[in-house]
């Protein structure tokens, strides 16, 4: 009985991170769309997207409460469950600045001027680029571990991109003499806040390449 | 009469049990992959196994060296190979059973006047250096074939937590079968002549000879000797020399097993005779100096700063002084038992 009590953990396992790491990918995706659809003007599109994401969110919630439980309770893992309960919170607090940026659009409605669309958009595709990386060197952590490095290099880049496109976005919201300082303020808080993600995204990458070194075999 | 020379027996056995379960369980308990409640129910349910299927079989080093030929000499080597091993046991260090009885059987051939076969004991003695150094050297090579093995194979983390376990459990299961079966002898082997026993039939056609019950008391003692006392032991083989991966530990057990069957297969010998290489010698080696020379092998492989010196100079060190231990304690107690208690304590 216990042999099976084994494989059956292994396999519920096995699959809630599987879970966890597409709601992650999704999450990102889920972001983008919204970010186009209030750059759009289309709010009812936009809200549809946040209620997703908040759903996304809870979802990953509960899935990493219960990987948590599974890994303590059977002690998986042993060696490594410390690292991978580290890394799986992570992941599940950038969900949740994916979900607090969206708020934030939400809550403050800013007046975002068609100039600064593409540097938007940009800043966010890359933004979303280092998470998928991040989440990628994750999933590589867990079934190949020798791909995940490849994976955490990508992640440096994009977020090195995304610093790129914030900054050259920020240069342009307060070189725009129409704009009063309030609304830069706050498009400048709002590009600092998306930028953000992909810095968390980056220090998970660096966590998670020390914890490569430590499973090395 | 016979309950009192058979209490040093069960003494031993609770040594073997309280010291050797450490060398198939202790890296599992260590690296964390077995609970040691887990590990000691495994333990003493294929100690006692192996004892009574596979023990009528095992001669061991008893009678090697010198033919302890009187039953209260034959009490006071079986106590004095228990006194040491349970005084290291105290130190937390593993040892090995077989080295204290070989120390105090010589403690018996020097207060006997008896010829200490010299050829004999040296083939012995040489293997305990070359144990411990071929079974580093194996864990090594397998631990590097392992390794390629993973990365190839591109093993999920779980999966390979899961086969690990299964691996650690069979060997560890398969190791206490072996354990039960080789060392009962040292246990209550020389009470056989005087057992009081007599057969016992069971559900008709299923006989208990006097070997097996004398065997399942003295398997019954080892399993004492494992649920009270192997903990302490257990945590220097799984973490007190250097700190096993889980893969590491299962390696370790592997590496045991393999330099233990390399010095006792008559096959393997055979095959390399027939093969015109040099053989092995068919001695008993101890199950503690493979895992400890296991660990310490994969503990340099990782970088020699890795390992805790200390503990392996003062594992090294209780190698050298249980035979001795138990040769001073047999030759003290065989004067005190023939002297004051005035018991035959050999035949002339």
């Amino acid at each position: 009985m216990a042999f099976i009590s084994i494989f059956k953990n292994r396999t519920g396992i096995e699959s809630e991170i599987d879970s966890f790491l597409n709601l992650a990918s999704e999450s990102g995706l889920i972001f983008m769309q919204g970010i186009d659809a209030y750059l759009l003007n289309n709010l009812d599109s936009f809200s549809e997207h946040l209620s997703h994401i908040v759903e996304t969110e809870k979802e990953a919630d509960t899935l990493r409460r219960s990987i948590e439980d599974l890994l303590y309770r059977k002690t998986l893992i042993p060696e490594s469950r410390g690292d991978v309960l580290e890394l799986i919170e992570r992941m599940d607090a950038l969900l949740g600045r994916f979900k607090g940026v969206m708020f934030r659009i939400e809550i403050e409605r800013p007046n975002i001027n068609s100039q600064f669309h593409t540097g938007l958009k940009s800043l966010s595709n890359c933004v979303i680029e280092a998470v998928e990386s991040a989440t990628l060197s994750l999933r590589s952590y867990f079934k190949d571990i020798s791909q995940a490095s490849d994976h955490i290099h990508k992640v440096a880049f994009w977020e090195t991109e995304a610093d790129k496109a914030s900054t050259s976005l920020q240069k342009a919201i307060f070189n725009n003499n129409e704009l009063g300082l309030d609304l830069k303020m706050q498009l400048r808080d709002l590009v600092r806040s998306i930028d953000k993600i992909a810095d968390h995204a980056e220090d998970l990458a660096d966590t998670l390449a020390i914890y490569v070194i430590k499973r090395s075999l | 009469m016979f309950l009192f020379f058979l209490s040093s027996g069960m003494f031993l056995g609770w040594s073997l049990g309280a010291n050797d379960a450490s060398n198939v369980f202790g890296t599992a308990v260590g690296s964390r992959m077995l609970r040691f409640r887990t590990a000691a129910i495994l333990c003493c349910v294929f100690v006692i196994l192996g004892s009574v299927i596979s023990g009528a079989g095992a001669t061991h080093t008893l009678g090697k060296l010198g033919a302890v030929n009187a039953v209260a000499g034959a009490f006071v080597v079986a106590f004095s190979a228990a006194m040491s091993v349970y005084l290291m046991t105290l130190a937390r260090y593993p040892v090995s059973t077989s080295q204290a009885i070989v120390g105090a059987i010589i403690g018996w051939n020097l207060f006997s006047g008896s010829p200490t076969d010299s050829n004999a004991l040296s083939k012995i003695i040489i293997t305990w250096i070359v144990c411990p150094i071929l079974s580093g050297i194996i864990a090594v090579i397998s631990y590097k074939v392992v390794s390629v093995f993973i990365l190839k194979r591109k093993i999920h983390m779980f999966r390979l937590d899961e086969m690990t376990r299964y691996g650690l459990v069979l060997m560890g299961a398969f190791g206490a079968f072996a354990l039960g079966a080789n060392n009962i002898a040292n246990v209550v082997g020389v009470f056989l002549p005087v057992s009081p026993f007599g057969y016992i039939e069971l559900f008709g056609d299923f006989c208990v000879s006097p070997a097996q019950q004398l065997f399942f008391l003295g398997s019954l003692a080892i399993s004492v000797g494992v649920i009270t006392y192997s903990k302490r032991v257990m945590d220097t083989v799984g973490s007190g020399i250097f700190k096993l991966s889980p893969v590491m530990a299962l390696v370790a057990v592997w590496a045991h097993s393999v330099v233990l069957f390399l010095f006792a297969s008559q096959r393997l010998e055979q095959l390399l005779l027939d093969l015109g290489l040099p053989t092995l010698p068919l001695v008993p080696v101890s199950s503690s100096q493979a895992i400890v020379g296991a660990v310490v092998g994969m503990g340099l492989l990782k970088g020699r700063h890795n390992i805790r010196w200390r503990t392996v100079g003062g594992i090294a060190g209780s190698w050298v002084t249980t035979p001795i231990f138990a040769c001073l304690i047999s030759f003290i107690c065989l004067f005190i038992l023939q002297n004051v208690f005035q018991q035959t304590v050999y035949l002339p």
